[in-house]
């Protein structure tokens, strides 16, 4: 059971929307491959929508922070958006709740891109 | 109460495939314990992320080596133990990642959740090789690690 990913673009910001694993060996390798690609054609605006991610274990939470850092250091943005309680709570344990910019509404975290 | 009845061990090679076979496993054993859903999650990923530290920090995928996971209900405890043949693992060395300096690092969080979510954890050195005992009390309000 591994992670699924669709790209799409919505006024400059690309989404990606994940589902399913973030786990070590499934979805940490795939969401990093995305995040690569996406930065190699330009594209360091990102919004990583979690609303279908059931689950994500350390090696994840260790993925979305790196490429928290990487967009970051290329002068890009990542946002999270539609976290489910699950993700939501790890985020809160490890402290990291406070470090990324967590949406809950599409639009909105859209227009809080600098563009 | 027989605790030997409901004991199952599996010596497991060091893959992804065993990490996952003991995260199924422990999900299994919690959800006959008759615990709350949120619980099995939390004890399912803490035992995930020992199979995990078991199998790549401390075998390092090593195909000579083995990782052993057994699952016990005692009745009042869910006990799991897992041991790998590495080289050990000193959990006082262990960087803290809540202190600011480790926020943005990219790993070293599982210990951390395994602490989080079971209500004691024990490490044992084998030399070669750790032992995580990972214990969820049942019926009682946690305790903390």
């Amino acid at each position: 059971m591994s992670m699924k990913i669709s790209t799409r673009q919505v006024d400059g910001v690309t989404i990606l929307d994940l589902g399913g694993r973030i786990t070590l060996g499934e979805g940490s390798v795939q969401l990093r491959d995305s995040v690569r690609d996406l930065l190699g054609k330009g594209q360091k605006n990102i919004l990583l929508n979690l609303g279908e991610v059931n689950y994500i274990d350390s090696s994840g939470i260790g993925e979305l922070v790196s490429a928290f850092t990487t967009v970051k250091n290329q002068g890009g943005e990542l946002k999270l958006l539609n976290l489910t309680r699950k993700v939501h709570d790890l985020l809160q344990i490890t402290k990291l709740y406070t470090v990324f910019d967590i949406k809950d509404d599409e639009a909105q975290a859209i227009a809080s891109y600098a563009k | 109460m027989t605790a030997q009845a409901s004991r199952i061990t599996y010596t497991l090679d060091s893959s992804l495939d065993s990490v996952n076979k003991v995260e199924e496993t422990a999900e299994q054993m919690a959800r006959k314990a008759g615990v709350d859903d949120d619980e099995i999650f939390r004890i399912s990923m803490a035992v995930r992320e020992a199979a995990v530290n078991a199998v790549l920090h401390g075998n390092a995928y090593d195909p000579q080596k083995r990782m052993t996971a057994s699952f016990e209900n005692t009745g009042s405890d869910l006990v799991i133990r897992i041991t790998d043949e590495g080289k050990g693992l000193d959990p006082a060395t262990l960087p803290d990642p809540l202190a600011p300096e480790n926020l943005l690092r990219g790993s070293g969080r599982g210990i951390f959740i395994i602490r989080s979510f079971m209500d004691e954890v024990h490490f044992k050195q084998l030399h070669p090789g750790t032992e995580l005992t990972l214990i969820k009390h049942l019926g009682a309000a946690p305790t903390g690690a």
